[in-house]
């Protein structure tokens, strides 16, 4: 048993200390908000936070998150997190989606970017491309990624 | 829960109805239901029935169709009923008769039956059709996404369906109120009385259901479009900025297993050997089973409670494999194979005189080589399959789903009418889910059939890991291209000697004898020579070898249009003209949408007008392929020795844009995945027949930082729309490669583009 703090609530996991957030999220806890896309690490879609910071849910074994508060995409705009709100918005407002697979993991990463940066300013362009770098779309909606960024940082500072 | 019917078909992704060959229409005409039946009431009910929503459905069509026979000459494509449920408060709820993997048409067909219906956009929501014959492409007859040809095909049966069921409202309001239908209007989800008073679509509903659905309706002139040419957001844009949106692979059903398979690791492969001790240790595997996988090799399928253990589980097998009696591709052998093969008479496409090669004044020799690509969806295969006492269900996103259930339906032992399919959200596609032998689909039946065999009675999702869908094959062929070409000072082709080298991806499958016209596979010449009126000779080759493959997003043109627009470009600069006016000249009269889609991208990127910075240069390509015209205009340069892609201008044509806005997204990604062809890694290659590439590090597409800046614009038009899920692609690789070449003077004759 593995006890991990998940959107604010206290999680137990019955499964292989070794398996992976990202299994444990989708097949033992029922939240597949969060996408599987490569299993090594390399495509970003499986992004959560941990601690704020973005971590491959694929790669990161559930026995290394006990102590941990883990931020998954259902829960990225509970609680009135202004950050998760204005980035949801601008995606919607920019009509980023494309298929939608890998934009879990996109925003993830963008909130990260958000919550890292300093009240009153905002991300420079090579920022914004240097935090999106690790999220692959194959529907190529890079464009409107970098705009919705750009505006969501805008919206918050 | 047994299907009311299934379509039974096969099916022709990437050809438009009219040009299907009579071989073809024969083919699909067999497999079709040989007189459709009117629909029963019960099944009608059941078509309308939607889970969740209030009773009081519209419509309809029932008791008219059954009684007085007023709607007995429509088709199951053109009844409302199977398209439009409308609830007491007014939401209005549009099956959608198509996968939606991202093209936007889960936002586009609502768009044009709500634009005919009067509705109140805010209240449209959607659903998925099924395998109902309702739900098959009109144009085509069968259920397929493919081709471009959602829009194009399905413009006008949405505009009908939408202006059926107005008619049936008026009709319901005129009976309400004792007036002439004559005096009534619709507007934004209400009939209006002549004295302003008005009454909801929602409060109709009912009394619409009683009313005869008309077979004639008059449809809006273009002038009075609302919603139809309006920047419109995607319906799904909510669901899938927070995490809601459900794919195929987040099925999840009672009891539900799943499954990965250890693929051989040559392609027909057998297993020669196997160990699963240690496999059937890992706690959570419920079962390891032989099981036939795609291309008639043999794998290992590891069942479990949850992708992990299956992994696990697939990880501690020991397995050896029998590649004996297969063939073992290596892409160097291929090469020089196809170089050899290309020097060969073959089959010809295009004939014409050569004798003017030997004395034209300049001459161009140029080979080009193509290869191998993985689709590589960001959402990876998968297939749920649950058997039941009287039949099978199936959860997947597909591009085929009556090709799939057919499939299934002959794994399975069933009758295909057995078989239902649910289709899913998919993560991507680009040709990877229409697949005429339904590999993943065929697997996942043999997964969940030997898991029952063995005791196992749980719903089954088969999931191909990345690294399974970058090997396991279902390529872009890899092509040769050689051309001579004769041409003079003024640039006017004298002679144009081609020879294309590559497999036949019809070659083998149920379309073999439709679309593979003396012997050239018309899926491999798309794209040559039109618009240009050039004399050309093409030759065609189509070895066949142990690599499968598969149309991939714009499918012929991936490759000719590079060859046409690097080629018609490095004859613009040997001859000093501008490759603007060369191109425009050749166009002349003839392509006046070519024409217009040129123009505005050059008016628009500031070509010729604005001084670039040092260093940097213009590219131009212009394409039609699946009957819309993309032009672009692009800045590039070269930053420590890498070629970098700044700005693209295009100028659209695809007649009347239902939905600009998804042009444009259309654009934008379609010229991403033309970038993905440029860039290190889009290839897949072959050693010892295996595979050499493995996941995102090898194979590789483009990131963030690869991505230029867009600006797209579409060429105003009242004409009968043209699809945009795949024209964006062919023409941005070659106009990259001519901004390249006009820096460095060398012509780009690879993909992707070797490294400086």
């Amino acid at each position: 048993m593995t006890k991990l703090n998940i959107n604010g609530r206290e999680r137990t996991v019955d499964a292989d200390p070794d398996t992976p957030l990202l299994w444990a999220l989708r097949d033992n806890l029922g939240l597949t908000g969060t996408k599987f896309g490569c299993g090594i690490a390399l495509c970003g879609t499986c992004t959560v936070l941990m601690d704020g910071r973005p971590i491959r849910a694929c790669t990161t074994p559930i026995s290394a998150l006990e102590g941990s508060r883990i931020t998954t995409i259902e829960a990225a705009t509970a609680d009135g997190d202004a950050v998760g709100a204005a980035v949801q918005a601008a995606w919607i407002r920019h009509d980023v989606a494309q298929c939608g697979y890998c934009q879990s993991g996109q925003i993830m990463s963008a909130i990260a970017l958000l919550k890292s940066v300093p009240r009153g300013s905002t991300p420079s362009a090579a920022d914004i491309d240097a935090a999106m770098a690790g999220n692959l779309c194959r529907c190529g909606t890079y464009a409107r990624i970098r705009a919705a960024v750009a505006d969501a940082a805008r919206a918050l500072a | 829960m047994l299907p009311d019917a299934f379509l039974p078909n096969a099916s022709l992704p990437n050809a438009f109805a009219d040009d299907l060959p009579p071989a073809l229409r024969q083919l699909l005409a067999r497999n079709a239901p040989a007189d459709p039946q009117p629909m029963s009431r019960r099944r009608f009910l059941k078509l309308t029935s939607l889970g969740g929503l209030a009773l009081g459905a519209f419509p309809l069509i029932a008791g008219a169709q059954d009684t007085a026979g007023a709607a007995a000459a429509l088709k199951p494509t053109q009844q409302p009923a199977a398209f439009l449920h409308i609830a007491p408060d007014g939401v209005v709820t549009v099956a959608i008769n198509r996968l939606e993997f991202g093209q936007g048409v889960q936002t586009a067909l609502p768009m044009i039956l709500a634009e005919e219906l009067d509705a109140d956009w805010s209240k449209v929501q959607t659903r998925f059709g099924d395998s109902s014959p309702a739900y098959a492409d009109p144009a085509v007859g069968i259920h397929l996404t493919g081709g471009s040809n959602s829009i194009h095909n399905s413009f006008m049966q949405y505009r009908e369906l939408g202006a059926r069921a107005r008619a049936m409202l008026l009709a319901a309001a005129a009976e309400h109120w004792q007036v002439n239908v004559i005096s009534l209007s619709t507007e934004n989800g209400a009939v209006v009385r002549a004295d302003g008073l008005r009454l909801g679509y929602g409060e109709l509903a009912d009394a619409a259901m009683a009313q005869p659905v008309p077979e004639q309706v008059r449809l809006k002139d273009a002038k009075d479009f609302r919603l139809i040419g309006q920047p419109t957001r995607r319906l799904d844009a909510q669901a899938k900025s927070s995490g809601q949106q459900a794919f195929g692979l987040d099925v999840r059903l009672p009891g539900q297993l799943t499954a990965l398979i250890a693929h051989p690791p040559v392609f027909g492969a057998r297993l020669a050997a196997l160990d699963d001790t240690a496999a059937r240790a890992v706690r959570g595997v419920k079962a390891v089973l032989r099981v036939p996988v795609a291309h008639g090799g043999e794998g290992v399928a590891v069942v479990a409670e949850g992708y992990w253990p299956a992994q696990v589980g697939r990880e501690a097998l020991k397995l050896q494999w029998d590649t004996a009696a297969v063939e073992k591709v290596d892409s160097t052998r291929q090469l020089a194979h196809y170089r050899e093969l290309a020097n060969r008479p073959g089959p010809r496409h295009f004939d014409a005189d050569m004798a003017p090669l030997k004395t034209a004044p300049k001459r161009i020799e140029a080979e080009f080589v193509f290869p191998y690509l993985a689709h590589a969806p960001m959402e990876p295969l998968n297939c749920t399959v649950r058997i039941g006492a009287e039949g099978a269900e199936l959860w997947l996103g597909t591009q085929l789903p009556g090709v799939d259930g057919q499939a299934a339906a002959r794994v399975l032992g069933l009758k295909p009418e057995q078989v239902k399919v649910h289709v899913q959200m998919a993560g991507g596609g680009f040709g990877r889910r229409a697949v005429p032998s339904s590999d993943y689909v065929v697997e996942a039946c043999e997964v969940a059939r030997a898991a029952r065999a063995a005791g196992l009675a749980a719903p089954v999702q088969l999931v191909w890991s990345r690294e399974d869908d970058i090997r396991g094959g279902y390529y872009r062929p890899m092509h040769l291209h050689r051309a001579r070409i004769g041409f003079d000072d003024a640039g006017r082709v004298l002679a144009w000697d081609h020879v294309l080298v590559g497999q036949s991806i019809a070659a083998g499958t149920p379309f073999e004898g439709g679309m593979i016209k003396n012997g050239v596979d018309a899926t491999a010449v798309e794209g040559m020579l039109a618009p240009y009126p050039f004399p050309m000779r093409l030759t065609v080759h189509h070895p066949k070898l142990n690599v499968p493959v598969l149309w991939w997003r714009s499918v012929g043109s991936t490759h000719t249009a590079f060859v046409m627009e690097t080629l018609v470009d490095e004859i613009a600069r040997s001859t000093q003209q501008d490759p603007v006016a060369y191109r425009m000249a050749l166009f002349g009269d003839q392509h006046p949408r070519h024409r217009a889609a040129l123009q505005l991208a050059v008016d628009r990127s500031g070509y010729g007008q604005r001084t670039l910075p040092a260093g940097h240069a213009w590219g131009v390509a212009v394409h039609e392929s699946f009957r819309s015209v993309v032009a672009y205009v692009v800045e590039a340069s070269i930053e420590q020795g890498q070629p970098v892609l700044h700005r693209v201008t295009a100028g659209v044509h695809c007649n009347l844009a239902v939905n600009p806005l998804g042009v444009e997204a259309q654009v934008e990604g379609a010229a991403i995945m033309g970038l993905s062809m440029c860039l290190p890694g889009a290839a897949i290659t072959f050693k010892d027949g295996e595979v050499e590439q493995r996941n995102f590090d090898a194979f590789a597409i483009p990131r963030i930082g690869d991505t230029p800046a867009f600006d797209v614009h579409i060429v105003p038009s009242a004409e009968p729309p043209t699809g945009m899920g795949e024209p964006g692609l062919p023409p941005l690789a070659p106009a990259f490669a001519n901004a390249l070449a006009r820096l460095t003077g060398k012509p780009i004759r690879t993909l992707p583009f070797e490294r400086a």
